[in-house]
């Protein structure tokens, strides 16, 4: 969810509490009858917040505590260590690995995810049947597992049995172990990342193309632009509201990345694709140690708040110009 | 883009689109166009191979997937390996799982989010403005941060490797409860005071007055949840650990990491996981569409 949002709910929510203020309150039948007034709410409330608050905000708080502590999941002392775990971090070259891992897949999926779903967007907006099918086509990675098309994938780039590589051959190229080789398992994953998203920002974009009224941009024709310059000068600047949510949401899926790597890489090979959720997996579900696990998902959620805080800081900027 | 600023710019051009008929036709008028659906074309091949190679080879021998040359479809079609994939796995039991787990998600996600988001809609009470804020405040923490303590919750519930593990702790979300806020306050007020003084209870006015107006929102939300636990795959890897209670994606996953990989059973598995979605998709592709939508709802 776009931090963006949230001045529209606080106006929404200071109006809510100015309507449900100031009654005048009688006596104790007064508080009685409030209580009934109120007993709705927190029934209908009651389900979702005792979910959030059992598995949601005390894991949070939890996972903060735990990140405090030399917390394995199988002994039941945890020493306080302070600040430790997130001090081996810095000396972790692994961890150093895996960001960096993840920044240059969020720096190459992010633009990539984004560029395709505009082009592909501009050039499907128009209501045709062909369109409508190709739309159709682009979209089907979203709705796909990840994880299964990672085991496809992992097939198709196979030296023995992939098309791929078959394809690169034909064309004489030499035959390639992608998902082995320390050059290539990387950028695999990285185009594995853009192939299922792609559809994601497509659908973002049409919908903001519809908002666009057609007689902005046919009055641009009509005092001479032409299409490239319409584009440029135009549809991108009216789509800037929409470019933001899309770059925000595919950094925050991209810094998140998982599943293909696990399935195709394992985080291999020579840990050239680990990522730092993968690394939270291995450490937090394969060795068992708590507290390490924690101290990454809090650094990781903070690289998270931090790079979305500054793409928002960088748009706003921009709009002031 | 594709197109070239410089051949795209018609001579002659009234309406911003070039007219073939203002002029002789000249070839390079034609390459933008030409361009962008070739382009477009070799887009679409690539979005569509990882499909069609799973879905021939999920009818191939094995011998047929180490043929020369390679192929996508078949030479020897076969329903071998749909037949194969219910011995060489549990098979129905990951099916099984995927619907409860997917399901169970969905179901008591869009009853309880709706409950809330009518309570913070529609009911006054003392807290409701912070417990609105809690909700969008767990809407930012990724949730990796809660993975780790969690599963230990889950695993001192003793709840590994069970439904209700699965099910529990995701039976209800910030971002569906959003959502439905959304929604719901964009339903005339008029509607449910009316009720109200006619001395309808609030569960009668959430259930037959608020429910059915929010059904697109619903339905939005369903494909959202449903789509997203279907195709979950770190959750229920965490989760869970005997075979017996993984969803499709971590079963599959599972199988391939075998010694001897059998690639025509497992892309048969990997069809019949995809099947339901597509299904779905082709049905009600607004749905899946509007979800996304959803997600920027301002």
């Amino acid at each position: 969810m776009p931090p963006n949002t949230a001045g529209h709910i606080t106006a929404r929510v200071s109006e809510g509490r100015a309507a449900a203020g100031g009654r005048p309150s009688a006596a104790r039948s007064g508080a009685r009858r409030r209580w009934r007034k109120a007993a709705p709410g927190y029934l209908f409330l009651l389900p979702s917040s005792a979910i959030l608050l059992v598995f949601v905000v005390y894991p949070i708080a939890q996972s903060l505590w735990m990140s405090l502590h030399d917390w394995s999941f199988f002994s039941s002392s945890h020493p306080f260590v302070g600040l430790g775990n997130y001090r081996a971090l810095l000396h972790d070259p692994r961890f150093w690995n895996a960001l960096r891992n993840t920044a240059v897949y969020t720096a190459v999926v992010v633009p990539g995810q984004v560029g395709a779903g505009l082009a592909l967007a501009v050039a499907l907006q128009r209501n045709s049947l062909v369109n409508k099918f190709l739309r159709s086509v682009f979209f089907f990675p979203v709705i796909s597992a990840l994880a299964t098309m990672g085991i496809v994938w992992k097939f198709l780039l196979d030296p023995q049995i992939g098309i791929i590589n078959h394809l690169l051959v034909a064309v004489g190229l030499p035959d390639t172990d992608f998902l082995q080789s320390t050059t290539w398992a990387l950028p695999a994953v990285i185009a594995v990342g853009i192939w299922k998203s792609a559809g994601f920002s497509m659908v973002i974009y049409l919908a903001a193309l519809q908002d666009i009224p057609r007689s902005v941009t046919e009055a641009a024709a009509v005092d001479g632009a032409g299409p490239w310059p319409r584009f440029w000068r135009i549809t991108l600047p009216m789509l800037r509201q929409s470019t933001l949510f899309a770059v925000v949401l595919a950094t925050i899926t991209s810094m998140q990345l998982f599943d293909q790597v696990y399935v195709m890489t394992s985080g291999g090979p020579l840990f050239h694709t680990d990522t730092l959720v993968t690394y939270l997996y291995q450490v937090g579900f394969q060795d068992f140690r708590s507290g390490y696990a924690a101290a990454i998902s809090w650094v990781l959620f903070l690289l998270i708040l931090l790079v979305s805080m500054l793409q928002l800081r960088l748009f706003r900027f921009k709009e002031t110009d | 883009m594709s197109t070239n600023p410089m051949t795209s710019r018609p001579p002659v051009s009234i309406r911003g689109r070039t007219s073939y008929l203002d002029g002789r036709w000249r070839w390079w008028r034609a390459l933008p166009a030409a361009t962008k659906w070739v382009l477009l074309l070799a887009g679409a091949a690539i979005t569509v191979l990882p499909f069609l190679w799973m879905l021939g080879t999920s009818f191939k021998p094995e011998s047929d997937v180490f043929g020369y040359p390679l192929r996508l479809q078949p030479t020897h079609p076969t329903l071998a390996n749909y037949a194969a994939i219910w011995q060489d796995l549990p098979f129905l039991r990951l099916i099984v799982n995927s619907v409860v787990f997917a399901g169970g998600v969905t179901v008591c996600s869009l009853f309880f989010d709706s409950l809330a988001a009518y309570a913070l809609s529609r009911l006054r009470f003392p807290g409701r403005d912070l417990a609105f804020y809690l909700v969008l405040a767990t809407l930012m923490v990724p949730f990796q941060v809660t993975l780790v303590p969690v599963f230990q919750l889950v695993f001192q519930l003793h709840w590994l490797n069970t439904y209700q593990g699965l099910i529990v702790p995701r039976a209800t979300s910030a971002f569906g409860i959003f959502l439905l806020r959304q929604f719901f306050i964009t339903v005339p007020r008029e509607l449910d005071e009316a009720a109200r003084i006619d001395g309808a209870s609030e569960w009668y006015i959430y259930r037959r007055i608020m429910l059915p107006l929010a059904k697109p929102a619903l339905a939005t939300l369903a494909v959202f949840y449903f789509m997203n636990n279907w195709n979950d795959f770190l959750w229920p890897l965490v989760m869970t650990s005997s075979t017996n209670m993984r969803n499709l994606p971590a079963g599959l996953t599972l199988f391939a990491g075998q010694y001897v990989v059998e690639h025509g059973v497992l892309m048969a598995g990997a069809v019949i996981s995809l099947l339901p979605l597509a299904v779905a998709f082709v049905l009600a592709q607004r749905y899946f569409v509007q979800g996304i939508a959803a997600t920027g709802i301002k």
